[in-house]
């Protein structure tokens, strides 16, 4: 099978996402002789970790991280792979011819394309788990308050606490301190002894067990103090960040309340670590299941990431955040995959050590994985779902009388039907749930997934009508 | 489980939980079995038009009762009255609005014809294009994303027994009557409804009656919250086109556009090429809406047999084995209809007639 014989403007691969996972998946099918279209709503390749720096500050000094993403963007632009970047896909639909349509949204005419395969490599979401006053301005993600840096080697303003759990705390925290920011305090609900359990994993990666104890040894240097096994329980401020109040926890993440402390501050660098961005996969009716291990619900893939539904594959951390060192591996096999499928060539992607890298990845994931007791950090008057204002005693009424899963509370109480459809809202949502009525993340499930994936402009879905060209299929019966 | 139900209703949409609610009422211990949830099919996904305009001739006594229940249930359903306008954009338009809102006029609905002139100083916003109208002040809408909330709160209340999660696999004869399977789990009843919306063909052959149920697969869309450019519920006259503005500023794009998938392979998906020409027809009749952003579109199973009228009566003649579905603009007139479903086996004169799924089914008109 040759990919000329397929009609010109059907495509043997659309990767969606750019970051080193369909980077690397759209190099190597290219590289193959596949047609490939890699698509990603950013300005440029590189995704999350990789994020290319703004324009106005190019010059600025390269560090290991932005060299990685400088090396790929070259080779990307070397490999000639066609690239559609600031393009959102908000559509993927299975085609009658057995292929793939998939509804782009971005600055050039084409709004649809087809594509005998799909790679998915969306990447990850945070988690932030919500609690009094995290809606105000000066409360930054932990992973988009990385972004910010990447992008404008600005750090977060004034003094700033960071949060959460698992390494981001520590990598953030020593970003700000490197780019002349002011860390207060750091605090995270992990333990030393959390630490010391993935000490054995992380001894498989040398070098980024080295790197991390560099960050946490300039922050020690620094004489910044670090608040292990306590957690923020309400951000305090009238009309932005003023401070936070932290508090020990319990070993299930449980706060005591008798161990709290204020910290004043301008800024919040707050997560818990992060979610799979599967909401493409589950579009296209791929299987998916939960595993904690993982991050959450991630789709059902085989060794080189082909899904349940044929021509879709996924890689990188939407298909399980194991991180930065897997995410280039993951992409070149299921570049591997298609080629088998398309071509019947077994290219033999390197396995190289990527059972160590897995493992090292997991057991980061492994300290975000979020506790029992963590959900009594949300106050009753805690927005859970900041598009339409839903409030936990909102959530907890509704299961209270007898909402079950998912789509009954988000149909009870609008939560989750605002702009952001449920993406930041869902797992808090799920872990409320779970709590009340003692049912497995499985039982309480997900909202069905719909289009469109973002957002999209009415009129840049839709075009003109012609109206006498309106397709009339029959007038309801009288 | 040890109970023998009286009765085992097999569907917890609309139609199911109404007819349980009247059944439990009306004495006879009732259990509702439901695969999903309460009110997540056709009765929670729907557009939730009230309008007496799109409602067939011979079923308008049945949607004006209907229209009045929902009005009851007011606030908790979201219900509005907002009034209603269909429109025609060409003379064939106008002239298939004239014939069918005549006849739905003269079968009790209270419909008038209006001026392009008139509907423009009312409702700014759509296009200036409009050849012909109709209006009816009754109609209205109600946010069927309430469905489940709703009537699942009314279950508990009268403590009617609801299994969700029960995706019926099988219907068994048995000496009380019927056993009932889910898996390897089962309730036994003495006597069955279903009412299971577009799954209610499968569900029948499991007791050996062959009806020919059909699914059809309809596409509703919604936006961002948006400035006011509706107040009140639009309709085209083919039919192709539903739009109405809800308080929060949300506007539902509906008409009946077909995505794809069949009820047994799941939930179904939108159609692109379907979807589209949808969106712009919303945006051929309100211009202002090529700036709103689009939030979701989804779809919903609705079923009908060849006649498209309801099926509501006994299942394969027998006593104990009910059915009640396939009822075009089952939104509106699904709480009266299932109360004179629960009327009707608790052996109790109905109020109207229902509709004898034994008749010639016979394919019924559309032009
Ligand atoms: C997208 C869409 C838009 C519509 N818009 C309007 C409108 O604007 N106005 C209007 O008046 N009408 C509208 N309708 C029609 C209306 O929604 C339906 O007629 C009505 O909701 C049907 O109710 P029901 O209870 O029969 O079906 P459903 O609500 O579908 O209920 C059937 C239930 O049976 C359950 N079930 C199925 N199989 C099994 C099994 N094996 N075991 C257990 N349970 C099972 C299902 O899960 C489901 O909950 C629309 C329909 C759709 C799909």
């Amino acid at each position: 099978m040759v990919s000329s014989l397929i009609g010109c403007n059907m495509y043997d691969v659309v990767v969606i996402g750019a970051g080193p996972a369909g980077a690397n998946a759209a190099i190597d099918a290219h590289d193959h002789g596949l047609r490939v279209l890699l698509i990603d709503e950013g300005r440029d390749a590189g995704g999350q970790v990789w994020r290319p720096k703004s324009g106005s500050i190019l010059k600025a000094s390269v560090t290991s991280i932005e060299r990685k993403g400088n090396q790929l963007r070259e080779h990307l632009q070397k490999s000639e792979v066609k690239r559609k970047f600031e393009t959102r896909v908000w559509h993927i639909e299975k085609s009658d011819n057995g292929g793939w349509i998939v509804g782009l949204s971005g600055p050039d005419d084409e709004k649809q394309v087809t594509s005998r395969t799909v790679i998915i490599a969306t990447g990850a979401q945070e988690r932030i788990i919500p609690v009094n006053g995290w809606t105000l301005p000066g409360v930054l993600g932990l992973a988009g308050s990385t972004a910010l840096m990447k992008e404008n080697l600005l750090p977060p303003h004034g003094r700033s606490i960071v949060a959460g759990t698992g390494p981001l705390v520590f990598y953030v925290a020593s970003e700000i301190q490197r780019l002349g920011g002011n860390v207060t305090a750091i605090s995270t609900l992990n333990s030393k002894l959390d630490w010391c359990k993935a000490l054995p994993s992380m001894i498989l990666k040398p070098r980024l067990l080295f790197q991390g104890l560099c960050w946490v040894l300039s922050l020690y240097l620094k004489r910044i103090p670090i608040f292990w096994r306590t957690g923020i329980i309400t951000i305090e401020g009238e009309n932005a960040v003023e401070g936070v109040t932290i508090t020990k926890v319990d070993k299930d993440w449980a706060p005591k309340k008798d161990h709290q402390r204020y910290i004043p501050c301008e800024s919040v660098c707050y997560g818990q670590g992060l979610l799979p961005e599967i909401s493409a996969s589950r579009l296209t009716g791929a299987d998916h299941y939960y595993d904690e291990k993982l991050g959450g619900w991630v789709p059902t893939i085989d060794d080189l990431g082909r899904t349940s539904e044929k021509g879709i594959y996924a890689c990188g951390d939407n298909a399980g955040i194991l991180g930065v060192t897997v995410a280039p591996i993951s992409g070149k096999r299921a570049a591997q995959a298609v080629i088998e499928d398309l071509k019947g060539e077994n290219p033999g992607a390197g396995q190289s050590n990527l059972k160590m890298m897995q493992k090292f990845g997991r057991a980061m994931t492994v300290l975000n994985i979020p506790r029992s007791g963590l959900i009594k950090f949300i106050d009753d008057e805690t927005e859970i779902c900041r598009c339409e204002g839903i409030t936990k005693r909102d959530i907890d009424h509704e299961i209270a009388h007898g909402a079950q899963s998912h789509n009954a509370v988000k149909s009870g109480t609008r939560c989750g039907m605002g702009p952001c459809g449920g993406r930041f809202c869902m797992d808090t949502v799920a872990m409320l749930t779970a709590h009340h009525t003692s049912k497995t993340r499985e039982e309480i499930g997900l909202p069905t997934a719909r289009p469109p994936l973002r957002p999209v402009i009415l009129d840049t879905l839709s075009g003109d009508l012609d109206y006498d060209d309106l397709p009339i299929p029959g007038v309801s019966p009288l | 489980m040890n109970v023998i139900f009286d009765i085992a209703v097999i569907g917890g949409g609309i139609m199911g939980c109404g007819a349980a609610l009247r059944l439990s009422e009306g004495g006879m211990n009732t259990v509702v079995l439901e695969q999903g949830d309460i009110g997540q099919g056709a009765s929670g996904v729907n557009a939730g038009t009230l309008s007496m305009q799109i409602k067939r001739v011979k079923l308008m006594p049945y949607a004006i009762k209907g229209h009045e229940m929902w009005e009851k249930m007011g606030d908790q359903v979201g219900f509005h009255r907002t009034g209603g306008y269909t429109l025609a954009f060409n003379d064939k338009e106008a002239d298939l609005l004239h014939e069918r809102m005549s006849m739905k006029k003269e079968a009790g609905a209270n419909i008038e014809f209006v001026s392009p002139d008139k509907i423009i100083s009312s409702e700014p916003h759509l296009s200036k294009k409009i050849v012909a109208a109709s209006y009816c002040p009754d109609d209205g809408y109600a946010n069927s994303s309430l469905t489940g909330q709703y009537y699942r709160n009314r279950l508990r209340e009268l403590d009617v027994s609801y299994i969700e999660k029960f995706g019926v696999t099988d219907i068994l004869e048995h000496e009380e009557g019927w056993k009932i399977c889910s898996g390897a789990r089962t309730v036994v009843a003495k006597r069955i409804l279903l009412a299971a919306g577009g799954w209610c063909k499968k569900l029948a052959a499991m007791i050996g009656a062959d009806l020919p149920i059909r699914a059809r697969i309809n596409t509703v869309t919604v936006t961002e919250r948006a400035p006011q450019l509706l107040s009140s519920i639009l309709g085209h006259a083919t039919g192709l086109l539903t739009m109405k503005q809800k308080e929060n500023g949300t506007i539902l794009i509906g008409g009946g556009w077909q995505g794809k998938g069949t009820p047994e392979q799941g939930r179904g998906q939108i159609d692109i090429k379907n979807l589209i020409p949808n969106l712009q027809l919303a945006k051929f009749v309100i211009p202002a809406l090529a700036n709103i952003r689009v939030i979701r579109s989804w779809t919903g199973f609705e079923a009908n047999v060849p006649d498209f009228y309801p099926l509501a009566g006994k299942l394969a003649n027998r006593d104990n084995a009910f059915i009640l579905g396939c009822v075009r603009g089952g939104y509106t007139i699904g709480p009266y209809i299932s109360k004179l479903m629960g009327d009707f086996i608790l052996g109790r004169e109905t109020e109207m007639p229902l509709f004898d799924p034994s008749r010639d089914i016979i394919e019924g008109r559309l032009i």
